[in-house]
Formats: structure tokens, C-alpha cells, sequence
């Protein structure tokens, strides 16, 4: 239920963009969810209506839209890309559920598959990211 | 918009007082003093959580022998409790190895952690900052502001010299800093307090360096036992920049 967390911090985060955008309701909440994290959808949905029900006055309306990302890494050294589908069979499942709590303990357990370094960034679909809010003013 | 950064004041708001323990210097004792200071804070009542947050060279662990528990999921992370200390570290997830992390990578983790570790409620969370001012001080600063910052050096003009620019930073921002403390001192070495006398830091005391600690590592309760321990702990009861009486114990 790690996702509770994050579901949580998505629902907090709406709120107080309401709140500054002066919205009287929102009707969209647009997540992007990042595939390192390899955050459980269904957990993570269910999670977000426990959250949003005690809300329901500012949320009652509001769609939640998740779009999943796919996620790749550029190594910083010898700038090859590649993608977290094809580094996924190195991790065994303990460290797989390690990269599910923090994706940057990724640079632990996975290596460029060129010139084997440690030093690689995340270009794309690390973890939960707001994409964007909707609402009526 | 990173959804993680609006939830970290509600998983620290259980939270009375985060003591930071920080230094310029790697190796002066900064995680031997913040993992003692847990200890005795435990063992005085308080409800006391410990924070490693040196991702590159966590050794709060070793310190005091912490092997073999994770935290329990919870809508979030619940740390395990050793010695009735609430612990939480990168090793649960890096295990033994290295974690060979730059500054946007060191920072993720630090705000992912924050998001998703659920503190509940503690008197002290005490923070075992890495050496120096870079990223993890720098989102100490940013993300937990309730921190008070407990600075420590060695008697040597190049530890002191590095921790009066941490100092200088955190005065410029108008941090509290509840002072300065003395580490590893010999009876050859020069004074510290004299050199910080005008630099508008309280002088917290020296713990003489103690040659029989080393043979305490790994075991919390033969730590709190050394006379550095002893010593820390005067020093805490007897420094009212702690404001120990502002934290109920009962």
C-alpha cells in the first residue's frame, strides 16, 4: 500500500492547485505513471477513491485519467539509451520491489548495457508526475 | 507537477522537533553523534525516530548493528522500531551496495522518501545529514522546516574552516542552529571555543576522542555505555539550546 502514499500526495497536490487556481470544482486530474516505479494501477486507483470520497464535494466530479509511461535511461558516459524493458530481466524481484520504493536505487542494481556504468540518467517514466488539473473556476 | 512535494509537511506533522546533524566534514562523527543522540533520547523517554540521510555512505546501521528488519507497508512505509527507535535508511532498499547517485538522483530519493515514510508521532526525528552543503542539506532545508541544525567539528582548522561556511549559510537564512559541538578533542589540540567566540553560535562542549568506541560499534546498548556516550548525554541535559523540557517524556 505504498501506493496509498502516493495516491494520497496526487489528491493533496489537486487541492491546493484548486485552491490557487480558485477553482470551485475540479473535473480532471491528468497522472502520468511512470513504468520504473511499477506503481499497481488498480491499488493506486483504489487508493485515489478512498482519498477523493471524504473530498467529494471539490472532487465528486473529477476524472481521473492515468497514462502509463514507459520508461528508458541515456547512460551519462557513453550515451547509450535502452529501455527498463530490456534491464528488467537483470533485477530479481527483491531488487525490483527495492526500485519500486525509490526508483533511483535503480543505479544500484542496473549498469549500461554498452560500457557497464553506473552513471545513467532516467529520460523518461520514473514515477508518479501530475500532467495536468481541470476544473471550473 | 510533482505530486510528492505537497504531502511531506502532513508525513512530518506528527512530528514535534527534527534535530539535523550536520558538519563541513565527512568523518568528524556526525552519524555517531546522531545515532547516540537517538539512543539517549530513547532511553530518557522520548519517542525518537532516526533519519540516515547520507545515501552515499549510510552508516547509521553499523553504528548500532541494525540488520535484518524492513518497514512495514501502510498507506505508505512504517520504519521498524530498534531499541524504540523508529529507523529509516536507504540500506533497506540498497542493501550492500553501492548507491553511486548524483544530485537530481540523491534529491528523488530524498523527496521520495519524505512522501512516503509515515513518521506518526515523535518528540525527535533525528537527521543524519551527509558532509557539506549540497543536496541533501539544501532539501533539509527546503522540505523539513521545522529542522534545527546541530552542527559538529574536530578540533582542526579544516574542519572548522568547512563547518563556519555551513554555519554562515544556515545564519544567512535564518535557520536555528542549536550550536556548535566538539568532537574527537586530545589534550594536544587547540581551541575550538575560542575560535567561534564572536560568530553568534552557541559553543555546545567538546567530547573528548575515545579510543575504546570503536569496539561499541554495531551494538546500541554498549554504545550508550562509552564514555562518549556519557558524555554526549551531559552535554544534551545540560545545553538549554536542546529545550528538552519544550518536549513532553511522560
Amino acid at each position: 500500500m505504498h501506493e496509498w502514499a502516493l495516491a494520497e500526495a496526487v489528491v493533496s497536490t489537486a487541492l491546493k492547485a484548486a485552491k490557487e487556481g480558485q477553482l470551485r470544482e475540479i473535473t480532471k486530474i491528468k497522472v502520468k505513471m511512470g513504468e520504473l516505479q511499477q506503481i499497481d494501477r488498480g491499488v493506486f486507483t483504489s487508493a485515489l477513491q478512498e482519498i477523493i470520497l471524504p473530498q467529494e464535494e471539490m472532487l465528486k466530479n473529477a476524472q481521473i485519467e492515468i497514462e502509463a509511461e514507459k520508461a528508458a535511461f541515456q547512460c551519462r558516459v557513453c550515451g547509450h539509451e535502452w529501455t527498463y524493458a530490456e534491464a528488467k530481466d537483470q533485477l530479481d524481484e527483491e531488487e525490483s520491489e527495492s526500485i519500486h520504493f525509490i526508483p533511483e536505487i535503480s543505479h544500484c542494481y542496473l549498469r549500461c548495457p554498452q560500457c557497464k556504468s553506473p552513471d545513467f540518467k532516467v529520460i523518461r517514466g520514473r514515477g508518479v508526475w501530475i500532467d495536468s488539473i481541470e476544473g471550473e473556476q | 507537477m510533482d505530486p510528492r512535494l505537497e504531502v511531506i509537511d502532513k508525513r512530518l506533522s506528527g512530528v514535534k522537533r527534527v534535530l539535523a546533524v550536520t558538519g563541513g566534514k565527512g568523518g568528524i562523527g556526525k552519524s555517531l553523534v546522531a545515532s547516540t543522540l537517538a539512543m539517549i533520547l530513547s532511553q530518557l523517554n522520548y519517542k525518537v525516530g532516526l533519519l540516515d540521510l547520507d545515501f552515499s555512505g549510510p552508516s547509521t546501521d553499523l553504528i548500532l548493528g541494525i540488520e535484518g528488519v524492513y518497514p512495514q507497508e501502510e498507506k505508505g512505509i512504517i520504519p521498524p522500531e530498534i531499541y524504540g527507535i523508529k529507523f529509516m535508511s536507504v540500506i533497506y532498499y540498497a542493501e550492500d551496495n553501492p548507491a553511486p547517485l548524483r544530485g537530481i538522483d540523491i534529491s528523488n530519493a530524498l523527496v521520495e522518501l519524505l512522501a512516503i515514510t509515515q513518521w506518526g508521532s515523535l518528540d525527535f526525528l533525528i537527521v543524519d545529514m551527509p558532509p557539506g552543503i549540497g543536496d541533501a542539506t539544501l532539501d533539509t532545508i527546503r522540505l523539513m522546516k521545522k529542522a534545527e541544525f546541530l552542527a559538529l567539528t574536530i578540533p582542526s582548522k579544516v574542519a572548522l574552516g568547512t563547518v563556519k561556511k555551513m554555519l554562515s549559510i544556515l545564519q544567512e537564512l535564518n535557520l536555528p542552529i542549536i550550536g556548535l559541538l566538539e568532537n574527537m578533542r586530545s589534550r594536544k589540540s587547540p581551541s575550538v571555543e575560542e575560535k567561534i567566540i564572536g560568530f553568534g553560535v552557541p559553543y555546545l562542549g567538546a567530547i573528548d576522542f575515545d579510543e575504546n568506541l570503536e569496539s561499541s560499534l554495531g551494538n546500541g546498548d554498549r554504545l550508550l555505555e562509552t564514555a562518549f556516550a556519557h558524555r554526549l548525554r551531559d552535554i544534551l541535559l545540560g545545553t538549554p539550546q536542546f529545550k528538552l523540557s519544550a518536549v513532553s517524556n511522560i
